[in-house]
């Protein structure tokens, strides 16, 4: 095969960058490398210029106002500062915040510092594919909730919230609503007022912008959303977030959104055809395979499958041409299957034998159907290689027999 | 993970896989490991009248160093004098396959599973009381089977 090995089909781990963003970028880490916060002199004017046209670029991906979005260091961060900095803000009307137990680490882990500190966390669980309904939310609010926090898109199922019916209940009852937008963003589309979103956070290394830039837009009017800044300096970005502006990452961050702007309609159509050639060609010839998920309210480049009686590292190691991620134990430094297949319901003997195929602008129809080729020869040898797949076997021909 | 060639060599070429009758009485079967924590391991030995292990055979479901392991396992009980294969340590395989500190209990379940085999073969074919108290069972979660936040 000609096509350059290995295929890369982890895009929701990270994209590369698009050559006409990096094109974008390469004044701003060349000759214009004046600090945005300058006012004195063109160094500074340009730079500020480049960031604000950045800002609206971003703005205009999510149906945002270019004012509400702050400049951070990626997703995580705004995840930080959108729930810490609300919960301080707001933690005398109440202190309980709701999320989901499949949300991104990024989520969890800074809602379990907040209890840590006596806040008071309400994990919902999703349904087997991984939903979270607007029902499950308005349930769960009570006159002490502050914050309802929930992905659009998770990064490794892929299933989709309805975004715009849980922002429809939170708006109704008043309480601030903050969306993990990371893997979504790009992908399918966003509107923070139609979804009556206050909070999103969004990350411009997953739609083929730089690493190290990333947003949160925080809603300043219709409601208004008040923040404590996570960090103390300077003031920049309305005092939310101190620190100089990267400058070089915003403009590619800026780049970066009107590109997937242009290209969302026609790529998602394009990767759904291309993640469902995957899924049909994986599974027409091999057993024993089943997906993680929802079957259609779905990222349109994520397929998670598990392959009975293999062990999901062992099967990357089989499929070195492929550049993938799996859930299973093995692969994390914490040796704990994927919390999101637990949450979901996945036995943990299959959570192990999980494979996420996440695929970008890049791929094309050879590479998957190469990678089809490799994963079914892969699991065919690490399942004669099984005693979990022959003791199956023999006990299928005692029944028949 | 980043593996060292050993174990990449016995994950590509696994020596000695398949089965061997576990109904012989020249055969000895240990399976250790749990399913749910990721990695079960089947190692069987065949002893001859002399006590020496004349063929040892696998199958592993598990990540690559369990793979490794296992293969290992396999390549060194062979020739051995069954009162002597007790003696491969767990120590002995991590060494040998230079493997990463999270990847030890790899490497603690093939001791387990060269154990469950030789005790398997014993149960068969020793006949001493005091040692038939202390066999386990041979099967999955019998005596290989921990925890899995042991790993």
């Amino acid at each position: 095969m000609a096509e350059q090995l290995p295929i890369y089909l982890d895009h929701n781990a990270t994209t590369p960058i698009d050559p006409l963003v990096l094109e974008a970028m390469m004044p701003y880490l060349t000759g214009e490398f004046g600090n945005a916060a300058s006012r004195s002199h063109s160094f500074g004017w340009k730079a500020e210029a480049a960031v604000e046209n950045a800002r609206e670029q971003v703005a205009r991906l999510i149906g945002a106002n270019a004012k509400d979005i702050i400049f951070t260091s990626g997703a995580t961060e705004s995840d930080n500062l959108a729930i810490k900095g609300l919960a301080r803000m707001y933690q005398d009307k109440g202190r309980q915040i709701i999320t989901c137990q499949t949300e991104h680490k990024a989520v969890l882990d800074t809602c379990r510092r907040l209890e840590e500190a006596g806040f008071e966390i309400t994990f919902l669980k999703p349904d087997r594919f991984g939903v979270v309904s607007s029902e499950q939310v308005a349930q769960a609010l009570t006159d002490r909730t502050i914050l309802v926090s929930l992905m659009a898109g998770n990064n490794e199922i892929g299933t989709l919230h309805p975004i715009g019916q849980i922002g429809a209940v939170t708006r109704q009852r008043g309480v601030f609503f903050h969306c993990d937008a990371t893997q979504a963003v790009g992908k399918i589309p966003i509107d923070v007022e139609a979804m009556n979103i206050d909070l999103l956070s969004l990350s411009a290394h997953k739609f083929y912008g730089p690493k190290g830039a990333g947003a949160l837009y925080a809603r300043r009017a219709r409601p208004r959303v008040r923040l404590v800044c996570q960090m103390d300096g300077g003031g920049h970005e309305r005092g939310l977030r101190s620190g100089t502006l990267n400058v070089p990452g915003i403009v590619g961050m800026g780049a970066a959104a009107e590109l997937a702007g242009r290209h969302m309609s026609d790529e998602s159509v394009r990767l759904t055809q291309l993640r469902d050639r995957l899924h049909q060609g994986i599974t027409s010839r091999l057993d024993g395979v089943s997906l993680n998920g929802h079957p259609t309210q779905r990222l349109p480049n994520t397929l998670n499958l598990s392959f009975a009686y293999v062990e999901g590292e062992a099967l990357m190691m089989k499929i070195r041409d492929l550049a993938v991620s799996s859930g299973s134990a093995c692969t994390s430094a914490s040796l704990e299957p994927s919390h999101v297949l637990r949450a979901i319901g996945v036995p943990d003997a299959l959570a192990h034998g999980s494979i996420r195929f996440s695929l970008g602008r890049c791929n094309t129809v050879e590479q998957i159907d190469y990678a089809i080729e490799q994963v079914i020869v892969a699991v065919n040898e690490l399942r004669e290689l099984s005693p979990l797949y022959e003791m199956d076997q023999q006990q299928r021909q005692t029944q028949k027999g | 993970m980043k593996y060292s060639e050993k174990v990449i060599d016995h994950f590509n070429n696994p020596r000695n896989v398949g089965s061997l009758d576990k109904n012989s009485l020249n055969v000895g079967t240990g399976i250790v490991g749990a399913p749910e924590c990721g990695d079960v391991m089947k190692l069987q030995i065949e002893v001859n009248q002399e006590g020496k292990i004349v063929d040892a055979k696998f199958k592993t479901f598990g990540c690559g160093s369990a793979i490794a392991a296992s293969s290992l396992a396999t390549e060194w009980l062979k020739g051995r004098h069954v009162e002597q294969a007790g003696e491969i340590r767990n120590t002995d395989i991590a060494n040998e396959l230079s493997l990463p500190p999270v990847k030890i209990h790899c490497s603690v379940l093939a001791e387990d599973a060269v154990r469950a085999a030789i005790e398997d073969w014993k149960r068969k074919n020793v006949i001493k009381p005091a040692e038939q108290a202390q066999i386990v069972s041979a099967q999955p979660g019998g005596s290989g089977s921990r925890d899995c936040e042991q790993k």
